[in-house]
């Protein structure tokens, strides 16, 4: 088993699809319900097969901080409304192969958005880095 | 106080009684629980004369009791069962019935891990969903699924033993823990458990004796494959005055017994291997050309194993020198795990300083887990710095 971080972004990546062209606050209440209900079933179908670990959603609105030298506070900057890349949220998994973990993204992303149609939104897909193995 | 001990290694054995009397996997796994619990509150301080035949008969009332329940709700009508004869418990041992279950080849080799874990070695769910680092309601679906899968058919008589060493093999090759913490699993620990558990039930069988050695001659090295911060310790510069002499001793005299039988297997030529490296003072008194005789063998036994002819590849570049290594490391798939690592190994070998510097940056990259990628990245820097 391996797993891997399935990284849905606000912003980054290749274009997204035309179904996932239109912002959620363009969608129905309904269609908006529909999406939470699609991601939560992904998240339990996964946990049913044993595969599910974690995921959680982030707020859009990050800073970027580092440190600025003994006894000073950190420095703060942002936050950046045209920054090129903006995770959104991550899932992770505990899966057999590659293979699984694409087509365990792959549904996913097929999550519904406006008018019901699926998103084909992109998905990066990270693999951990693990243990090394007793026998060498 | 109970022995949890002797309640563990009575588990399997009374799971698998229940087993070959015909119930179904699940239902005996959960009536072996409650009768574990059971023994727990009724023992009182003492096992019974007997705990075996004490534990099954209750298991057995369990399963029965269930069972009835279930067809009572589906039939409404109470299901007479034929009870079993009484008597003493079987003497024959369900090990090899229990674990060929557990490692049916229909099962993932993850799966089965895990469901081995938890009907034959006796863990619980939460510490088997700690030792692979996912959550414990992630894991109980895993093993109940893998129950499923093998629920199927009744199950009398063992499967090959092949898939139970391979499974034993994956247990142990993750059990990476450097210093498990009370009451957590120890994987390579129980593996080693487990496969002498086998090998008691097998004892005639070479490639039993082979996993057990070769599991006991990596195994006494785990206290010098770390230094003293966590990192990775290659072998070359591990500590060899740490190694468990008396486990290398045991490993050895298992390996020995089981190649005397003749029949040559790849678990006893990797175990041949581990010995030769325990057996030498110091990386430098390696006795390369026998280890590259045993390549050749596995090379043999294993034709297309590509991580076979890799680990070859280094022997030859012992033995050899490393430019003929080095061409046969070139002509494996570039995409093979450890292949740039072990060419810059060679290539540092053969004076290539530079190239050898790349070599260990591009590995580095390519590591799958972060000791290696950290150990690999000041092996470029150490050529880089110099």
């Amino acid at each position: 088993m391996a797993k891997y971080l399935l990284l849905k972004h606000y912003r980054g990546g290749p274009k997204q699809h035309a179904n996932a062209q239109a912002p959620m606050e363009e969608w129905t209440p309904e269609e908006i319900t529909a999406h939470i209900d699609f991601m939560r079933k992904v998240a339990d179908d996964l946990s049913e097969r044993g595969e599910f670990v974690d995921g959680q959603a982030l707020a859009p609105d990050g800073e970027f901080v580092r440190y600025d030298g003994e006894g000073r506070p950190p420095v703060t900057d942002g936050p950046f409304a045209e920054t090129k890349d903006l995770i959104a949220g991550w899932m992770i998994i505990d899966v057999e192969s590659k293979e699984r973990a694409y087509e365990a993204a792959a549904y996913l992303s097929s999550a519904p958005g406006k008018d019901g149609l699926p998103l084909h939104e992109w998905l990066e897909v990270r693999p951990f880095l693990v243990e090394p193995p007793v026998v060498e | 106080m109970i022995d949890a001990h002797l309640l563990r290694d009575l588990t399997p054995q009374v799971l698998g009684v229940l087993v070959r009397r015909g119930a179904d996997f699940a239902a005996a796994e959960d009536a072996v629980q409650d009768a574990l619990v059971e023994a727990v509150r009724r023992w009182d301080g003492e096992a019974p004369e007997d705990p075996k035949a004490w534990l099954v008969t209750v298991a057995w009332r369990r399963f029965l009791d269930a069972r009835r329940a279930a067809s009572a709700r589906a039939l409404r009508e109470v299901a007479v069962r034929r009870e079993p004869p009484g008597g003493p418990t079987e003497q024959a041992d369900d090990t090899l019935l229990l674990l060929s279950r557990c490692c049916h080849p229909a099962l993932s080799p993850a799966s089965a891990v895990a469901l081995t874990l938890r009907a034959v070695g006796g863990l619980t769910t939460a510490q088997i969903a700690r030792a692979f680092l996912v959550p414990e309601s992630t894991m109980a679906q895993r093993i109940s699924r893998a129950k499923r899968t093998v629920a199927g058919e009744r199950f009398e008589r063992p499967g090959g033993v092949g898939a139970v060493l391979r499974v034993l093999y994956l247990m142990f090759d993750q059990g990476f823990i450097a210093t498990p913490e009370p009451g957590d699993a120890d994987l390579a620990a129980e593996a080693i458990r487990l496969t002498r558990q086998l090998l008691a039930s097998v004892p005639g069988d070479p490639e039993a004796a082979g996993l057990l050695a070769l599991m006991l001659l990596h195994h006494a090295r785990r206290a010098a494959r770390l230094d003293a911060a966590g990192d990775l310790v290659p072998l070359t510069h591990q500590d060899r005055s740490r190694w468990d002499t008396a486990m290398i001793a045991e490993g050895v005299d298992l390996l020995q017994a089981a190649l005397a039988l003749d029949r040559l297997g790849e678990y006893q030529v990797q175990a041949a291997i581990a010995a030769l490296h325990d057996d030498a003072e110091s990386a430098a008194a390696t006795d390369w050309p026998q280890i590259l005789e045993w390549y050749d063998e596995l090379a043999g036994l294993a034709p297309d194993n590509p991580v076979v002819a890799l680990n070859r590849a280094v022997a030859v570049g012992h033995v050899d020198g490393p430019l003929a290594g080095l061409r046969l490391v070139e002509s494996l798939d570039p995409a093979l795990p450890r292949r740039e690592a072990v060419a810059a190994f060679l290539h540092e070998r053969a004076g290539n300083r530079e190239e050898a510097a790349r070599r260990y940056a591009a590995a580095a990259s390519a590591a799958s887990s972060a000791a290696e990628r950290a150990h690999l990245l000041k092996q470029a820097a150490r050529l880089n710095g110099a």
